[in-house]
């Protein structure tokens, strides 16, 4: 009896070593650089083609806001180890500091989102010190805890406006730089970031993920590596933080909400884990389905943990590993 | 003295509740991030078994509650987490997310507002050393003893408890003496969320079911555990009899709303001195912390 079996053969362009391809014609140098190409034009096209959907329109900006928030939660999960089930703590952070420094110190918005963002991911990274020596379980029961806190001590104290929150930020000066802020944000955090797990540093933050022994043996300090992670982590949410609260010229304990927790972790699973690209094609799927489902108020939480559960339990590889698997490989069936 | 016999109601209360969850992570080694929906799930069934579905008599709507609860515990590992033990981020991520899918989901099939309570067992209330206490709160106290003699009496002198302790203390080596370490996870966790649910229905009476009480509940029990050390039943009972009586202070000389603040710098002063917890010895290792 004749048997078949499926061979998987990769496509002979994708020789690549130590940063050099080789390649000889137009047609695989358009092979290497069309996806990219067709994400960054993509997204710098999108809002002018969306010019007579003014709705869908602004949620450009959301899809990119949860873009961040993913790529932040994705290097942290797959690229540290951390699993941080609190990335609306970073948003919080950034929301809130960008609205002190805009509506009680009167900082322009130009001024106060960068520094709503690097004083954020600094006091982020300085609250979650404690956490930082712990791994797994541990990391996220206590990160997912932080969000819930921040609220509490809001409330509690009756600081910052207390449930009414912080109203009157400026808001940015017109609907372009609105949209090309946080889309060139997100495309230089995308490319950065992949371009920084692949340098020496990103390489030993990797090793603390896969062998933390390892890297300390090494003479490398495991904690700083991890808090220079939070903190780089931290930087994208509180950008997007800051954003939002300028965005909607409010900022209040809404930013802590469950949202800016759980959608980013859906889309990196469903993007795929660990791609970073993966990441930002996810929000580019969920968002846009959670604003057709607005009507169904919190319903919506249940269909992005039910899509998330069937994807982790059965495609945990996610699309984007499926679609690059596609791109760079062909299958046969061949005779065993 | 009204501080110290509500401080211990208040720690056997936290003890009741962190008791399931710590029990899923002993044995089959998965946080159950669920386990705070679960708590909510047995009081809603509890209460729709009473007022919507035929109106049945509270027992039998209490053991339906929590013979339903068990059974999803049970179907949830069996069906779902049984594909990604040991994957540690996505058994965080898929119970989390079982968890908020079925409190939001509760939340938007209409459990909203004050309407939802069970009643207490039994009414009134009585003295002890000049302090008024209600029964429902005695009786708390007296299933928190009963719960755990019975835990210990079963993990101790029965065929399936000392199973399930060979699984919790090396898995290995008692998979090779003939125990299905799936079937003690399906059992561990059926108990699991058992204990959730008989947590809830002796709590509930005490104040409104809401979707609220579910995220708190898992943070209170999940506070526990760790500061007791993940897996440990002795650290368990010291854990919730310390944060208990610091919530009772804090709330005698602060504000209530603290509370939860209490629980995350409890936790925070733990893992900064001794990161696996208070009894957590053999996972010091494990963890590298």
């Amino acid at each position: 009896m004749e048997m078949m079996r499926k061979e998987r053969i990769d496509r002979g362009v994708r020789v690549r070593t130590a940063g050099l391809y080789a390649i000889s014609t137009w047609r695989e140098m358009l092979y290497l650089i069309g996806p990219p190409l067709f994400l960054i034009v993509g997204m710098i096209i999108l809002p002018i083609v969306l010019e007579f959907a003014p709705y869908w329109k602004r949620v450009i900006n959301i899809v990119c806001v949860y873009a961040l928030l993913a790529l932040a939660f994705d290097f942290l999960a797959n690229f540290v180890g951390l699993v941080c089930l609190g990335g609306a703590f970073f948003v919080g952070i950034g929301g809130y500091l960008s609205a002190i420094f805009n509506v009680y110190f009167h900082f322009p918005v130009y001024l106060s989102i960068p520094l709503a963002t690097i004083g954020g991911a600094a006091l982020s990274t300085l609250l979650l010190m404690p956490a930082l020596p712990l791994r797994g379980v541990y990391f996220a029961i206590v990160t997912l805890m932080y969000p819930l806190l921040a609220t509490r001590v809001i409330e509690a104290l009756n600081i910052f406006g207390g449930t009414n929150g912080i109203i009157g930020l400026d808001s940015l000066p017109n609907a372009y730089v609105e949209h090309y802020l946080i889309i060139i944000a997100t495309l230089i955090f995308l490319y950065g970031l992949r371009r920084f797990v692949n340098q020496d540093m990103g390489l030993v933050i990797r090793g603390v993920k896969d062998n933390d022994q390892a890297v300390r043996a090494s003479g490398i300090s495991v904690t700083r590596m991890k808090a220079f992670a939070v903190f780089v982590s931290s930087f994208m949410g509180c950008f997007a933080g800051a954003y939002i609260a300028h965005m909607y010229s409010w900022a209040g304990t809404s930013l802590f909400a469950l949202d800016f927790s759980i959608i980013p972790i859906a889309s990196v699973v469903i993007g795929g884990g660990g791609t970073l690209l993966g990441a930002v094609v996810g929000s580019f799927i969920l968002v846009p389905v959670s604003e057709l489902l607005r009507n169904f108020g919190t319903f919506r939480i249940v269909i992005y943990c039910v899509i998330l559960t069937g994807f982790i339990v059965f495609k945990s590889e996610g699309i984007m590993v499926y679609v690059m698997r596609k791109y760079h490989q062909f299958e046969r069936w061949v005779k065993v | 003295m009204e501080i110290i016999v509500y401080g211990v109601i208040n720690s056997v209360i936290l003890s009741l509740t962190a008791l399931g969850f710590t029990l899923v992570y002993s044995i089959a080694r998965m946080p159950n991030f669920a386990h705070g929906a679960l708590y909510v799930t047995t009081g809603y069934l509890a209460w729709l078994f009473m007022n919507k579905f035929g109106s049945l008599p509270y027992p039998v709507a209490i053991v339906l509650a929590i013979g339903i609860t068990a059974a999803i515990g049970a179907f949830m590992y069996r069906f779902i987490l049984i594909r990604i033990r040991g994957m540690e981020i996505s058994e965080i991520i898929a119970t989390y997310a079982i968890g908020l899918a079925i409190l939001e989901g509760l939340r938007w099939g209409g459990l909203r507002g004050m309407t939802f309570t069970l009643p207490p067992f039994i009414a009134g209330s009585m003295n002890i050393f000049g302090v008024s206490v209600d029964y429902q709160r005695l009786l708390i106290v007296a299933v928190g003893i009963i719960v755990f003699a019975a835990l210990y009496l079963f993990t101790h002198f029965n065929r399936v408890g000392l199973a399930l302790r060979g699984i919790a203390q090396d898995e290995r080596a008692a998979m090779m003496l003939g125990i299905d370490s799936d079937m003690t996870a399906i059992i561990s966790l059926a108990l699991g969320s058992g204990l959730a649910g008989l947590a809830a229905i002796m709590l509930l009476p005490l104040g409104n079911i809401i979707v609220e009480v579910g995220y708190s509940v898992l943070i209170f029990a999940i506070a526990v555990s760790v500061i007791g050390g993940l897996g440990s039943w002795g650290g368990t009972i010291l854990a919730s009899f310390i944060i208990g009586f610091a919530q009772i202070l804090t709330e005698a000389f602060l504000s209530s709303q603290y509370q939860m603040v209490v629980a995350l710098l409890a936790i925070i002063i733990t893992l900064l001195i001794k990161p696996s917890g208070i009894f957590g010895k053999q996972k010091e290792l494990e963890e590298r912390v």
